[in-house]
């Protein structure tokens, strides 16, 4: 592992009984990077995300995060916001913190994501984009250096999702987070990300640096260039005639 | 704006003495009919007395001391029973929801005797623990363990998957999985469980007081037939019928207590 280095993946397969769903991978992330997954449904890229997060094994490779290789380095925000139902906002950040400050961290965190007024809520009292920004202030909650995000943003309607997108981008920069974004949107990738990787059968078999501080015209050839690598020119050509 | 904001406040305060006072207007309704057609002579007071003379003899049984003792008695039985049943059911429906292993060596034997009508067992457990206390109080445990265990377990296992593995991401503790997470969600359920258990408690306790018991409201109600005492009658049914209401208001106070979060929501709504 080298000196920069966050997560090193080294040779990573798994298997579901007969399936392959990731063969031979190969990633190195660095520290406080942000590196997008995309690929068509099927292609590994959460299976990946989950096998980084330790919540599966994989059937044989190494994952190897930190320098201590410890998984609570890192915190997960889901598809689905994951909030406990019958805790309300202030607790559902405070679970799973071992801290003695909880409570003050977690206000502060509240009014980081601007919802200070909501400590005392129900998740059910919440709109779509305001769960998930809760879902991300009790990510952040336990200051993590690993920020993984499957599909987070995957259900909110276009404004809220680039409010979101913005705010993230936001926290990981400032907390230099490294950062693991799972997206089916290559725009999206391509606004956030620092570096793009295509998953397709299985395999990272691409991946495209994105320039930094880029403008909209920049953002549009990255996910140009990604769209090619995933559908393949022919199938773009055959779209646009 | 403001003027129809305050009219919609006003009704609202209106509507809620007649939300909550609907209810009783059937029983009300009942219960006046029932005396103008014994006063009128329409009902024979060896059919059905006017409810007037059974609410004279409660008075008298209460003044006697006859209807306290056998009430208090009654309480009693059921209370243990349902404590012995309902843990039993819990302990049970937990480790049967909780591993796998436990679900497959008990759930199938469990259910098995779920199927078998507990009353069927009054003649067994006469034969076994004859017509004492724990007679009694078994069978009430019998019949108030397979409601709460069915729900605890059904509760637990069926506790979202996600909501576990987001426990899991975040690395706790078996007990802290259970106290923060399962437990929690499987609430409701569990409730559900007791709700019905309370139901089945004094289904289970009139049986049994009536073919096997010396103390009790089913045996002040049988003895009272023995002697065509119909107002005690119809007072022992009356009490039945106020101690099952009691027992549900309890039960839905627990939930709304326990379960805030259910209805927090959908009145900001």
């Amino acid at each position: 592992m080298n000196k920069n280095s966050m997560i090193e993946i080294k040779n990573v397969n798994k298997m579901y009984q007969n399936l392959t769903a990731l063969e031979n991978v190969n990633l190195n992330i660095n520290q406080g990077e942000f590196i997008a997954l995309v690929g068509m449904s099927g292609g590994g890229k959460s299976t990946l995300l989950r096998l980084i997060a330790g919540l599966e094994k994989p059937t044989s490779g190494e994952i190897t995060v930190g320098k201590d290789n410890s998984r609570s380095v890192m915190r997960m925000m889901f598809q689905e916001d994951r909030l406990l139902p019958w805790m309300n906002v202030l607790d559902n950040l405070s679970f799973g913190s071992k801290d003695k400050n909880t409570k003050a961290h977690a206000k502060e965190l509240l009014d980081l994501v601007e919802l200070g007024d909501y400590a005392n809520h129900f998740p059910n009292q919440l709109s779509g984009g305001q769960k998930q920004r809760i879902a991300l202030a009790r990510a952040l909650m336990t200051n993590p250096k690993v920020l993984l995000l499957d599909e987070p943003l995957g259900a909110l309607d276009a404004l809220t999702r680039r409010k979101m997108q913005d705010l993230i981008l936001d926290v990981c920069q400032k907390q230099h987070l490294t950062t693991i974004l799972v997206t089916h949107d290559v725009d999206e990738a391509a606004r956030m990300a620092d570096r793009i990787v295509v998953m397709k059968e299985s395999t990272n078999y691409y991946e495209e640096d994105c320039p930094k501080n880029r403008n909209a015209g920049q953002i549009g050839i990255v996910a140009d260039r990604v769209l090619n690598e995933i559908l393949g020119e022919k199938e773009i050509q055959k779209q646009t005639a | 704006m403001q003027d129809s904001l305050t009219i919609a406040r006003k009704k609202r305060k209106f509507d809620l003495p007649v939300t909550k006072l609907l209810p009783f207007l059937l029983p009300i309704i009942l219960i006046l009919f029932w005396q103008v057609s014994s006063t009128l002579g329409w009902l024979s007071s060896s059919v059905l007395p006017s409810p007037l003379a059974v609410l004279q003899d409660g008075i008298k049984l209460t003044q006697s001391g006859e209807l306290p003792k056998n009430l208090s008695i009654s309480l009693y039985r059921a209370t243990v029973g349902l404590l012995i049943g309902g843990g039993v059911g819990f302990i049970l429906g937990f480790i049967n929801g909780m591993s796998k292993t436990c679900r497959l060596l008990f759930d199938s034997s469990i259910q098995m005797f779920r199927n078998i009508p507990h009353l069927a067992l009054i003649p067994l457990i006469i034969l076994w623990l004859g017509i004492n206390e724990s007679a009694k109080i078994s069978l009430v445990a019998i019949g108030t363990m397979f409601p709460v265990y069915i729900n605890t377990f059904h509760g637990i296992s069926s506790v979202d998957p996600d909501l576990i593995e987001m426990g899991k991401s975040y690395e706790l503790s078996k007990s802290q999985m259970f106290f923060k997470i399962i437990f929690p969600a499987a609430l409701p359920q569990i409730l559900v469980g007791i709700r019905y258990a309370l139901g089945v408690m004094w289904t289970t306790l009139i049986v049994a007081e009536t073919i096997s018991a010396s103390s009790g409201i089913g045996y002040m109600a049988n003895n009272a037939e023995d002697f065509m005492d119909m107002e005690t009658v119809i007072l022992c049914i009356v009490v039945y019928a106020i101690l099952g209401k009691i027992s549900d208001l309890v039960a839905k106070s627990f939930e709304s207590l326990l379960l805030e979060w259910q209805t927090t929501g959908r009145s900001n709504v």
